[in-house]
């Protein structure tokens, strides 16, 4: 199964990277972007059809390695 | 001082650690890879180095974390074993759960290499013996990535318990967001765990230890670690 895990960062962290690609974006003229947060995107591909059992093992695999959950929040998909 | 220096696929400095350890304590570390279940019999200090382990990939640290020397090293910590991680190290203990926190991206976004000043702010602590509270030194630091944060609950902790270790300051002691190279909360420089046998941060004392470098501020650290140890043993 074809699967996908998004790692974005807590809400009041302070994120100098997407500072700066907001800046960025400001000076190529690229008008009406309030704010930017940079996150992070894994595409996994799993050997299980299963859905729950893909589902647990992504949030095993966000858990202990793919996000850092003092600063990050993460979002499991199966997209089949 | 049985030390032991731990070495990562993308270390870079833990030869300039082995090469300290070797010139304030008189003995020769043992250079331990991450591969390896065990630390060697009789390890008094475990010195996890700086330098770009795993290519900083996914996050700084974060996979050195989870290889299998880190197990042992939990196990070490958790007996009361003195860690000294330094730099990537301190990256690699947050990432461990060896101490709390998470250092971020540099506020100014910069790699940031140049001798800063620290005040020490405890010298009730088998790192800093060698040093007078309020006292600064002058060390080095070299990283993109030493921007201490933690949730405001884990900072209250750390400042009530007299965990922060080392602030970055000016050269006569003040703390001040000028000399707050890289952003850290409270001007974090370095902290210890909960029991104190666990120190990371994000300068380079072990590259201060020679008179013909220009600064010997940092060899105290290691010499009272070397008085610690053979007081403990």
């Amino acid at each position: 199964m074809k699967a996908r895990v998004t790692v974005t960062l807590k809400s009041g962290v302070l994120d100098p990277q997407g500072k700066a690609i907001e800046g960025a974006l400001r000076s190529l003229g690229v008008e009406g972007v309030a704010s930017v947060r940079q996150g992070k995107v894994f595409d996994i591909e799993v050997e299980s059809g299963d859905r729950a059992k893909t589902e647990a093992l992504l949030k095993q695999a966000a858990d202990k390695l793919l996000a850092n959950t003092v600063i990050e929040n993460y979002r499991v998909e199966v997209l089949g | 001082m049985k030390a032991a220096v731990l070495v990562f696929p993308g270390i870079n400095r833990e030869r300039d650690m082995a090469r300290t350890l070797r010139l304030v304590s008189g003995r020769e570390p043992a250079m331990v890879w991450h591969t390896e279940p065990e630390l060697p019999a009789g390890t008094d200090l475990v010195v996890i180095p700086g330098g770009f382990s795993y290519g900083d990939y996914l996050r700084c640290g974060a996979i050195a974390a989870r290889s299998p020397v880190m197990d042992a090293v939990r196990t070490f910590a958790d007996r009361g074993g003195l860690v000294l991680a330094v730099c990537n190290g301190f990256q690699i203990a947050c990432e461990a759960g060896l101490l709390p926190g998470v250092l971020m991206r540099n506020q100014n976004l910069r790699f940031i290499c140049r001798d800063v000043y620290l005040r020490v702010e405890t010298s009730n602590s088998p790192f800093t013996r060698g040093y007078n509270a309020g006292q600064v030194i002058k060390v080095p630091v070299a990283h993109g990535e030493g921007n201490y944060i933690a949730d405001s609950e884990t900072i209250a902790r750390l400042e009530g318990e007299g965990r922060v270790v080392f602030r970055y300051s000016s050269p006569d002691g003040m703390v001040d967001p000028n000399w707050n190279h890289n952003g850290a909360i409270n001007a974090i420089a370095g902290i210890v765990n909960e029991r104190g046998n666990v120190l990371g941060m994000m300068p380079h004392p072990e590259n201060h230890v020679e008179a013909a470098i220009g600064s010997t501020d940092g060899y105290d650290l290691f010499a009272g670690l070397t008085d610690h140890l053979a007081k403990a043993a």
